[in-house]
């Protein structure tokens, strides 16, 4: 055998390996993705009705709450950018992280400052990397949140909210995430949570909220409106990081699976164009073997005939 | 009799929804019993058992920890965290709890435990 049929049939085991590993993954993600999206599907129901409730309480009282007014002159946002802990999801990391980037540009050109909390380590190595702050950021749970890590996050973005913006608070909250939209698309989004803004809610909230053009009754509060917003409010932000993290891992999976399908497509590619070199490596090793053959005994032929 | 339709949800999935004609839950400044075409109402709970009359006749009984109630329109949501029916829960993991909790004068830990026990008692 030629050395060069060897060379291209390593070549063709090792894209083969590759081939098993990425067809693997891509299985893996697409299996994933199902629980992902009936996780987002099971999530709905209390954040539509916490959405309700806190429209509810914000347009049928006449509060005035932190959480709820605007400041007059907003000079600090913090923003949650939600991204993957691991790679081979194709762009999907790199996206949120632009669409994050893009905003903090416009808040900056509007003169707020922007405090950066990350969740996922392809965000926390991008700032790292750049050298730039961040003020928390969390690991861990990207492909799998759960409740208690959407109340992890949810925490200190509410302290800071309440806090006044001399002592480190701030007066906007906006959130960075890819929404599943479907199997296929998956769209880097940001959102702002805080203060709310109702007359946007129609379309600024998820889909999966309810129409909010229905009239709301008036009321009666129970012990207080101010003491219902105070409660409601945080778990609202929770409601919404934690449907905002589950989105994001169902889109991370899809990213996943697209990028492993196209990485498994190419390798059935480059495999089949391999083998087509192989074989034609193979044909001319026996060409040149058969003219050897022949050009030999035309030699002894000559040679024979000559001596007689 | 008038019945209201009743979700109860936590966070990460749907509890129990159906008909009812009383709702017992306790809020802040007490128990609050709701049946149909109460006034509007928006409540914060407090951790304590809920208990659910259902048109047919039966009691459902779960545990929630914290959360808020709203009615409105013979509609009524209980939200909460966490939320357990009674039948769900594990009466022996939740007195372990207790007794952990009273161990470690845990308070949080003891009044979960507690209103566990209380809505598992009051299914049986």
């Amino acid at each position: 055998m030629g050395a060069q049929i060897r060379v291209y049939k390593r070549r063709i085991r090792s894209v083969t390996a590759t081939k098993k590993i990425t067809k693997a993954m891509e299985m893996i993600a697409a299996s994933r993705i199902i629980k992902a999206q009936r996780q987002v599907a099971a999530s709905s129901p209390y954040a539509d009705e916490l959405t309700r409730a806190v429209t509810a309480v914000a347009t049928g009282s006449n509060t005035r709450h932190p959480l709820t007014t605007e400041a007059e002159h907003p000079t600090r946002a913090a923003v949650l950018l939600i991204t993957s802990d691991r790679g081979l999801a194709g762009g999907y990391s790199s996206n949120a992280i632009k669409a994050a980037e893009r905003l903090t540009e416009r808040l900056r050109a509007e003169g707020k400052e922007v405090d950066s909390y990350v969740v996922g380590r392809k965000a926390v190595a991008y700032f790292a990397f750049r050298e730039r702050r961040v003020t928390e950021s969390w690991t861990g749970f990207s492909d799998n949140p759960s409740y208690a890590d959407a109340k992890a996050v949810a925490a200190p973005l509410i302290a800071s909210v309440l806090a006044e913006t001399e002592q480190g608070g701030v007066d906007e909250l906006h959130i960075v995430f890819t929404e599943f939209v479907s199997m296929m698309t998956q769209n880097p989004v940001d959102r702002r949570l805080l203060p709310l803004s109702l007359k946007r809610d129609g379309e600024s909230q998820d889909a999966a909220g309810p129409a909010k053009t229905e009239a709301l009754p008036l009321f009666e509060f129970e012990p207080s409106a101010e003491g219902v917003l105070d409660a409601l409010l945080p778990r609202y932000v929770e409601s919404r990081v934690y449907n905002a993290l589950l989105q994001a891992a169902a889109s991370e999976h899809a990213a996943r699976r697209r990028a492993m399908k196209s990485a498994t497509d190419n390798a059935e590619d480059l495999i089949k164009s391999l083998t087509r070199l192989a074989n034609a490596a193979r044909q001319a090793d026996i060409t040149q073997e058969i003219s050897e053959i022949v050009g030999g005994a035309s030699a002894l032929a000559d040679a024979s005939a000559g001596s007689d | 009799m008038a019945d209201l339709h009743v979700e109860l949800v936590a966070a990460d999935r749907n509890v129990w929804s159906g008909e009812a004609h009383l709702v017992v839950a306790r809020t802040k400044s007490g128990d609050i019993g709701i049946m149909a075409n109460h006034e509007p109402l928006l409540g914060v709970l407090q951790s304590g058992p809920v208990t659910i009359r259902t048109s047919e006749g039966g009691t459902v009984v779960a545990a929630v920890h914290g959360g808020f109630i709203s009615f409105a329109d013979n509609k009524l949501s209980i939200l909460a965290e966490i939320a357990e029916l009674a039948e769900e829960i594990d009466v022996d993991r939740a007195e372990r709890a207790l007794q952990r909790a009273k161990a470690e004068s845990d308070e949080n830990g003891e009044r979960r435990a507690e209103v566990r026990l209380a809505a598992a008692a009051g299914a049986h």
